[in-house]
């Protein structure tokens, strides 16, 4: 029953894309994807890094990496995790948000903020190779 | 020795609440103080980083940080007999910022000492700062000890007069950490022969305490806890049998032994800096002898800072580093081993969970 449900989805999905013209491979790209794919994310870590060095996060003149130098003791792979002193597991943005807040006396972030998503690329970014590590204070 | 010590602290924690209680350790530590001649102390407040925000409004958090280090200094009993300030007073170098850090450093009671940081200098090359605090380097002698301050956050003259633009953009390059556009810390030619003429009038059995904003060795580069001229500057001393190098800069406990010389950091008392192998992509030299300070915590704004008294007992340095939201840490120079050690996590079995850095 679920089977024949996905199959007829499917072929109503190949039908539209023939029908508009084009049919997406899901399953193929070429290094030139793959290379313009990498290269809008680090055009994302590029605006991170520049959130990360100006004062606009905040209302002082403060600057995560004033703290922060390289992104360092953010610690991203550890996220999820508990965090002591809210009494809960956190996701890293709710953290981002806490020092936004505190040392910077700036407001919060939206979760989906295209500025949160640029701070989290460059703070994976500068933790790339760094084993997952969930949970971990 | 240690009864004097926690003396010392239980007097700091309740001056102002129990005059009465105050009163014993002090008379104890004068006495334990009156006997011998070559037996001082000092204190040390380093990397303010006073940050103007506009009219008479300051960076609150780096205020309180400098506010409570001189507030508590001036309890000490005994007095010390001087302060040193370890430089980065300022944030960008700007009139503003130190005249207000200056006029803060100004109510401690002690004579007090100042070494230039990379944040006081790089707006007008450090000529205000000058002008509140007299020469960028400099020595004095006390009871049998040479003390010398250094500058040694200069750099490259290309990087310094022909690369920038304005001077403020200079300032801000040099204040970023982790800026790539920043550049290697130097002392230079010309301190380093001032420095060998200096020290040539110096018997060779004195021992020497230097005063430097940057680690006079190669720690890491990336962040400038560096030196570029630091060879240079060590051979200059090696001929003295008994030398310290004290430190600022790096926001963070640090000590080792290099030869002849013991090196000690002192901490901030704005913000903790991470160490630098918890840069993952970073190729750096930590020594290897340094027990880490405790990781901070951001919900204690304090926490991580802090400022050092240090005891001179036959010219070698006993370091207390004063935290203000955790257990204090006592780094001594220990004779059988010929190197700083702490005096209760060297051992590795006593090492602590928040000492792990990563
Ligand atoms: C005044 C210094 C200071 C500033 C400025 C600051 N932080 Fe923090 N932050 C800390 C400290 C200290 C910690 C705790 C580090 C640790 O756990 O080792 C921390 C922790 C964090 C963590 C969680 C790390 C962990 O291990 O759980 C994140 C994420 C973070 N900061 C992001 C930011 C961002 C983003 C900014 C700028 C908006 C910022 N911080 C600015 C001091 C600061
Ligand atoms: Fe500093
Ligand atoms: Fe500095």
């Amino acid at each position: 029953m679920k089977a024949i449900t996905v199959t007829a989805t499917l072929g109503a999905v190949l039908l539209a894309g023939t029908i508009i013209g084009f049919l997406a491979q899901a399953d193929e790209f070429t290094k030139k994807d793959q290379e313009r794919w990498q290269n809008e994310y680090m055009a994302v870590v590029q605006k991170g890094r520049a959130l990360w060095t100006s004062a606009e996060l905040g209302t002082k003149g403060v600057a995560c990496a004033q703290c922060h130098p390289n992104a360092a003791n953010t610690h991203p792979e550890t996220y999820p995790k508990f965090q002591q002193q809210l009494g809960r597991v956190i996701a890293l943005r709710e953290m981002i948000n806490w020092c936004i807040q505190q040392p910077l006396e700036g407001k919060p972030l939206a979760f989906d903020d295209p500025k949160m998503i640029a701070l989290e690329s460059y703070i994976a970014y500068e933790r790339r190779g760094v084993r997952m590590d969930p949970g971990k204070h | 020795m240690n009864d004097f010590r926690l003396n010392r602290r239980d007097f700091i924690k309740r001056a102002g609440v129990a005059t009465a209680a105050a009163a014993f350790p002090l008379s104890v530590v004068e006495l334990a103080f009156g006997a011998a001649q070559d037996k001082f102390t000092f204190a040390h407040i380093s990397d303010a980083h006073i940050q103007h925000v506009k009219g008479t409004e300051f960076v609150r958090n780096w205020d309180r940080g400098l506010i409570r280090a001189v507030a508590e200094a001036n309890l000490l009993t005994p007095k010390p007999d001087f302060v040193m300030f370890g430089g980065d007073l300022a944030q960008l170098g700007t009139k503003e910022e130190l005249d207000h850090g200056a006029e803060m450093l100004s109510r401690l009671r002690h004579k007090t000492y100042c070494v230039m940081g990379e944040h006081d200098y790089y707006l007008d090359l450090g000529e205000y700062w000058s002008k509140l605090f007299g020469p960028h380097y400099y020595s004095f002698d006390h009871k049998g000890v040479h003390f010398v301050v250094l500058n040694s956050i200069l750099t490259y003259d290309e990087w310094t007069y022909n690369r920038w633009p304005t001077a403020r953009q200079r300032m801000l390059e040099m204040a970023g950490l982790d800026n790539p556009n920043g550049s290697p810390f130097m002392v230079g030619e010309k301190q380093r022969e001032w420095l060998r003429a200096d020290l040539a009038r110096v018997a060779k059995t004195t021992p020497i305490v230097l005063f430097s904003h940057s680690p006079i060795q190669k720690l890491y580069k990336g962040w400038n806890f560096w030196t570029e001229d630091a060879e240079q500057v060590q051979a200059l001393l090696k001929p003295f049998p008994t030398v310290t190098v004290i430190y600022g800069h790096v926001h963070q406990i640090q000590y080792n032994q290099v030869g002849n010389i013991t090196f000690h950091s002192v901490m901030a008392t704005a913000w903790p800096w991470p160490y630098p192998q918890s840069y993952a992509q970073a190729e750096h030299a930590m020594p290897k002898l340094t027990v880490p300070m405790n990781r901070a915590d951001p919900f204690f704004e304090r926490d991580a800072t802090g400022w050092q008294f240090i005891d001179m007992d036959t010219g070698r340095v006993m370091m207390d580093y004063n935290l203000y939201n955790n257990t204090s840490r006592v780094v001594a120079y220990n004779p059988a081993t010929r190197q700083p050690e702490d005096r209760v996590y060297q051992d590795p079995s006593k090492r602590i969970p928040p000492q792990d850095h990563y």
